[in-house]
């Protein structure tokens, strides 16, 4: 709206603006530059909480259920027990696998601890996951890229791609202690930038045994027979007492949930720094457009004379600062764009493992970065403009 | 019949709640096609005299018209589209935007009437050539003389075919040669295009090309 209007009242051409930057190009480097850069971390903030929330998000299927303890935010902090476990394994309406078994997995979930490759020092938490047959065949975005499958029954694990890219000793044929015992790799495997990248997989019985895991899950993960079938299951669910202290979720949702936490503290702390970076960005931009005014009050005087209106004058100052403010945003836009290419990883608050991910570009960063920008220009912009506009045709024609 | 009436202007500035009179109960007339040429010591008044004309500054008393508009009784907005139709603005320091070639600085006045780009630059190309400056059209005012900046300016106040053109110490900046290119100039606009000029200025030279003189000092007419 405000753009459009200046637009119409716009009687000065754009060349008249572009090249008044380019006159002081100096300052206009500078202003462009604080604008740029709080533009950068702004979008970068946010593509970081969206890369968390897509690959959390990709790590759920459509068909799969998951059920944990009523109120626990992640499988690390979930208990099921085997009597509940029995109970919803003779449950209707689960499909079947091609051997004709329930297609319903019971996982636990450890976190141990590994050294990294990069710091020197540093240990990292990975979600360690016993699962089964029917649990492989849930995640069938998950494809082993060498080695092969732990035997079921033995002291043997796979391990995610960003495992086996950030922590020492994460190779095939390389042991692993913990729980107790050392776990031999037997192989890799590539969950296409989902979050089971960042676990490691193992026999759910044998690990169950090393932690001392018996009579209870942490999870259960099963497929519907029909999608549609999800309320009926729920219901039917919710009416076993036995039941009562666990909860339903379509597996979606879950990580949905998951990610929602960490993507918004990410988004609401990003913000605030941007808006605290933002005031000096736009006190740069404030003087700029200030010194602008007062370098041309004769010729704003001139205008004047010559019949510009107040509002010409306005406006043209005021795209001043919306160019300074959009080269502004595009640059650090662009800057950001660049960080599509980097990988990093963080602990995941709903799990407290590692959780490799990109940051991610999306139209709706691209808009609000530009809206971001946009509002700098208006309020750097704002106030000199004013005064432009404001200025008395006699005494600016004086000023010379 | 007078293109300019000014009846009974009085004009003062207040500093704090001083009043600083500076133009006492001036009345004149300028018939059309009058070469007027305002004389009078520094800080006489000439240039608050041209403002008021020109409608860029307004009488503390007293009416005057130009053109029969009455420009004491406009509003602002009014008064700056009657500036961009009537008024041909030429200053001592050409007043040209450094960021616009000759050509653009001829074409701004343009920018506010609802000619098309192509009249436009039929309007802009006439002006230049009457100044005689057609081959310096892409330049910078920072490549031109001084002189031919201040004929830019004039192309420039000539491009709407205004009904005055307005000059304050047009000659004041230049050397004695580009003065004199300059009220040649000035001269040919009032013999060939009939143009009503009033101009204020020290040179005596100048006040020669004038037809009629009047003497400002303190803020009357002598
Ligand atoms: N905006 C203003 N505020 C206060 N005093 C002014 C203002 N403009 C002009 N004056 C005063 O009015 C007097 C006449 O000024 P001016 O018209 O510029 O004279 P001239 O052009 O003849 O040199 C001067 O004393 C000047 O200081
Ligand atoms: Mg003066």
């Amino acid at each position: 709206m405000v753009f459009g209007r200046l637009v119409n009242v716009m009687k000065l051409p754009l060349k008249y603006t572009l090249r008044n930057m380019w006159t002081r190009r100096l300052t206009t480097v500078l202003t462009i530059t604080g604008l740029a850069l709080v533009i950068f971390v702004f979008s970068a903030v946010l593509m970081m909480a969206y890369g968390i929330q897509k690959t959390l998000v990709e790590t759920g299927s459509e068909d799969n259920i998951v059920i944990l303890r009523k109120a626990a935010t992640s499988e690390i902090t979930s208990i099921i027990m085997q009597d509940q476990a029995n109970i919803i394994n003779a449950l209707p309406n689960i499909a079947k696998s091609i051997e004709g078994k329930p297609l319903i997995s019971n996982e636990i979930v450890v976190i141990i601890n590994l050294p990294y490759i990069k710091k020197e020092g540093g240990f990292g938490n990975i979600l360690v996951r016993g699962i089964t047959s029917e649990g492989i065949q849930l995640r069938p975005q998950v494809k082993l890229v060498e080695g092969r499958l732990f035997q079921w029954g033995s002291r043997e694990i796979i391990v995610g791609m960003n495992i086996h890219t950030r922590f020492q000793g994460c190779n095939i044929d390389e042991k692993v202690k913990f729980g107790g015992d050392e776990w031999t790799i037997v192989g890799l495997f590539d969950a296409g930038g989902s979050g089971f990248d960042s676990e490691v997989w193992g026999d759910e019985v044998q690990l169950a045994q090393a932690f001392g895991y018996a009579g209870a899950y942490s999870s259960i993960i099963a497929k519907l027979e029909r999608r549609d079938g999800f309320d009926e299951f729920v219901s039917t669910f919710n009416k076993d007492l036995r039941l009562q202290t666990l909860e339903v979720k379509s597996e979606i949702k879950f990580y949905e949930e998951q990610s929602e936490v960490m993507a918004m503290f990410i988004r609401i702390l990003g913000i605030v720094v941007t808006i605290i970076f933002s005031l000096g960005a736009m006190i740069g931009a404030m003087i700029t457009m200030y010194a602008a005014v007062s370098n041309r009050t004769v010729e704003i005087g001139t205008l004047r004379a010559l019949g510009f209106r107040r509002r010409n004058i306005l406006s043209a100052f005021l795209i001043e600062s919306f160019a300074l403010a959009l080269i502004g945003g595009l640059i650090g836009l662009l800057l950001a764009s660049i960080l599509q290419f980097f990988q990093i990883s963080m602990t995941n608050f709903g799990s407290f493992a590692e959780l490799a991910f990109s940051f991610s570009l999306s139209p709706s960063i691209i808009i609000s970065s530009l809206i971001f920008s946009f509002i700098m220009g208006f309020i750097g912009g704002f106030l000199p403009a004013v005064r432009a506009a404001r200025l008395n045709i006699v005494n600016a024609l004086r000023s010379a | 019949m007078a293109i300019v009436s000014v009846k009974n202007i009085s004009k003062s500035y207040w500093r704090d709640s001083l009043e600083i009179p500076v133009l006492r109960n001036i009345s004149f007339e300028v018939p059309e096609g009058e070469f007027l040429g305002l004389m009078g010591p520094s800080g006489s008044g000439k240039t608050t005299l041209l403002n008021l004309i020109a409608g860029i500054d307004q009488p503390t008393r007293g009416t005057i018209t130009v053109a029969n508009t009455d420009v004491t009784r406009l509003n602002e907005s009014q008064l700056a589209k009657w500036r961009a139709q009537n008024i041909g603005f030429v200053f001592q320091f050409y007043n040209l935007l450094p960021v616009l070639t000759a050509f653009e600085n001829v074409e701004l006045p343009l920018l506010l009437s609802k000619l098309s780009k192509k009249e436009r630059r039929e309007h802009v190309e006439f002006s230049l050539k009457v100044v005689g400056l057609e081959d310096r059209m892409r330049h910078y005012p920072k490549q031109l003389s001084g002189g031919q900046e201040q004929r830019v300016a004039i192309a420039r106040a000539i491009v709407t075919d205004p009904t005055i053109l307005i000059a304050d110490e047009p000659t004041g900046d230049l050397d004695k040669t580009s003065a004199l290119e300059i009220l040649d100039l000035l001269e040919q606009l009032n013999k060939e295009f009939k143009k009503t000029i009033i101009i204020v200025t020290h040179d005596p030279r100048a006040a020669e090309k004038a037809h009629i003189i009047k003497q400002l000092d303190k803020g009357e007419l002598t």
